[in-house]
């Protein structure tokens, strides 16, 4: 503290921003085909990190089922797509609205569940949403458990780009749209109420914040974040079936978040990474029994890192200071 | 009413298997507050050693014993290396290591013995000695398994030192060091005994669902609503909890929707009444003071 004084918050975080944005934009010439899509899918999974720690980080209310959004996501661009003739840039906002409303209306009613309990609903909600995606009656729009086929959009206005790379910028313009709404509303009146109520509920009720209100809001804003990473998945993967929104994409959203550090920004950032990329380098490692890697991986990560890679970061920095 | 009685029993049965895994669940949760979300892949894991031991020639029941001491072992030995590091951590950094465990139980299980569905044989008669087409010897033979074991533990926490010092340690860790309990000795043992029972409910579900390393998935999902259902801090509720949720699976499946949408339907349920009654229904009003 009394040693030179460090550049103001602002500029530094500012600075970084930059320079992670500068990065983000040259991957578009770095990477070809594939990688491209995966760069897609990271930025996917970052939309549908970030909401799911809006609601367990900032609210502390723990979701098993976020998967279901991100289906709901997906599904919403699927069959717009399809079956009303939307553009596919038109479908981003729409999964947004569609997610918000359904994560008001799950959140509401679940409002009066706390912790374990809430985990179990989740838990149904993120089990059940496969099931009625297959149902027969729905059939029609979601085209049962053969899913929907969706058309790679070209890139516009004849810019000399193709599709894997407009898609990309795509998905990089959606992210950091809502990476900068994310940062606003969690440092504004929501965010500061989001977080009372989850420090100390009571206190924050005595202060005049609604409890209930903000809860369900939190539900909204996070499952409706997660349902546009589920959407931008969707155009990627030109695909959209009940079978690849498994429980297993819910547990995978949540190692996601505590991965990359709870209640924390970048965290989603880096937790895409690892429940993108930490799978097929854990086949590398062992063809025979891959998840088993990815387990050990996982606890000892827990082991040096229970905080996550932004907690960990965080520390370096605090030592760093320490020892100048 | 012939069908009936016999969905209904029927549900009963697959309900004391949710009644045994839910028994596990509240052992371990009762010492640490953590919910063991690798449970049902622990028990999968011992089912599968104790296929392999008849496998290799023990006789049915010596294989039994041996798995629930080895399945005893693993589960203390768990809690020692994996769960007692991580005890200043935060909540979800545990769940994200049970977590890490399941997939390990799981991935293992599928290395070791295959993903091949193996037939698991069942130690009561395929007759029924008492003559009543209405449940099979192995429903009945599980029901009363899981009743045993409850009334076993029941004795072991009500009637022995050990017991005593078990739920001692789980109330109030602190105050059972001063008088001399190891606490962390007592950790273990909660753990040992929920890997022991969880062995004994995925030997009894095997012969029913089959053998495969996806067996425990589903009977988990419904032990951890049967516990909540029941009341997380109280093992009678988690027993009753669990068998409510055979029974209503079991009847939901056949009478209102079909296999096809029954987990949802019973689970929307479970939720229902949770809303209504969030202590569950034999568990303990958590009053905080402010």
């Amino acid at each position: 503290m009394l040693n030179a004084p460090s550049p103001p918050g602002f500029l530094r975080s500012r600075g970084l921003w930059l320079a992670a944005l500068a990065l983000a934009l040259s991957l578009v010439w770095f990477l070809k085909g594939y990688q491209l899509f995966q760069a897609t899918m990271v930025l996917s999974y970052a939309m549908a990190l970030l909401g799911l720690n809006i609601l367990t980080g900032y609210n502390g209310q723990i979701s098993l089922g976020h998967g279901a959004f991100f289906a709901l996501g997906a599904y919403a661009a699927g069959a717009l797509m399809e079956h009303a003739g939307l553009p596919y840039w038109a479908t981003v906002p729409a999964a947004f609205c569609v997610c918000g409303g359904a994560g008001y209306l799950f959140g509401r009613p679940a409002l009066k569940l706390e912790g374990l309990y809430l985990a179990l609903a989740t838990f149904a909600l993120g089990l059940a949403m496969p099931q009625l995606l297959k149902y027969k009656h729905l059939e029609a729009w979601t085209g049962g458990a053969q899913g929907l086929v969706l058309m790679k959009p070209d890139a516009p206005f004849g810019l000399p780009l193709d599709a894997d790379q407009w898609l990309y910028l795509f998905a990089l313009a959606v992210a950091l749209l809502l990476f900068w709404l994310a940062h606003n509303l969690l440092r504004g009146s929501w965010g500061r109420a989001w977080r009372a109520i989850r420090d100390h509920a009571m206190a924050a009720e005595a202060m005049g914040v609604d409890r209930s209100h903000c809860k369900a809001t939190a539900f909204a804003v996070s499952a409706a974040y997660t349902g546009v990473g589920g959407a931008l998945s969707a155009i990627a993967v030109q695909f959209v079936s009940p079978d690849s929104f498994s429980l297993f994409l819910s547990i995978s959203l949540l190692v996601g978040i505590v991965v990359g550090g709870v209640g924390t920004l970048w965290g989603a950032l880096y937790g895409a990474l690892f429940i993108l990329f930490v799978p097929n380098l854990a086949e590398k490692v062992s063809k025979a029994a891959p998840w088993a890697v990815y387990g050990v991986v996982l606890i000892l990560l827990m082991f040096v890192l229970p905080g996550g890679v932004v907690g960990g970061l965080r520390k370096l920095q605090a030592l760093a200071r320490r020892r100048p | 009413m012939n069908e009936f009685l016999h969905q209904l029993l029927a549900g009963l049965a697959t309900g004391g298997i949710y009644a045994s895994v839910a028994l596990a669940l509240v052992m371990i949760y009762q010492a640490t507050h953590h919910i063991n979300f690798a449970q049902g892949e622990m028990a999968m894991f011992s089912t599968f050693v104790a296929w392999a031991l008849i496998d290799a020639g023990l006789p049915y029941w010596g294989a039994f014993a041996l798995t629930v001491l080895l399945s005893f072992g693993v589960a203390a030995a768990v809690e020692f290396i994996v769960i007692r590091p991580m005890h200043r951590a935060p909540e979800l950094s545990v769940v994200v290591v049970f977590i890490g465990l399941l997939v390990i139980f799981h991935s293992l299980a599928g290395w070791l013995f295959g993903y091949t569905i193996k037939p698991f044989p069942s130690p009561f008669p395929r007759d029924a000695w008492y003559g009543s087409t209405l449940m099979s010897a192995h429903e009945v033979g599980a029901i009363v398994v899981a009743l045993l074991m409850v009334a076993l533990l029941f004795g072991l926490f009500r009637f022995t030192r050990v017991g005593l010092a078990l739920r001692a340690a789980a109330q109030n860790p602190v105050s059972s060091r001063l008088v001399g309990i190891s606490v962390g000795r007592m950790l273990m043992l909660g753990w040992g005994l929920a890997g022991a029972i969880g062995a004994v409910a995925g030997v009894m579900v095997a012969p029913v669902v089959f053998l495969d390393p996806n067996m425990m998935t589903g009977v988990l999902l419904y032990a951890f609503a049967g516990a909540l259902i029941g009341g997380i801090d109280n093992p009678v509720g988690a027993v009753l909890g669990g068998f409510i949720v055979g029974v209503l699976e079991n009847l939901i499946g056949t009478y209102v929707v079909g296999t096809e949408l029954k987990l949802s339907v019973a689970l929307a349920l479970i939720i229902g009444v949770l809303i209504v009654r969030p202590q569950g229904l034999l568990g303990r009003r958590l009053v905080t003071r402010v």
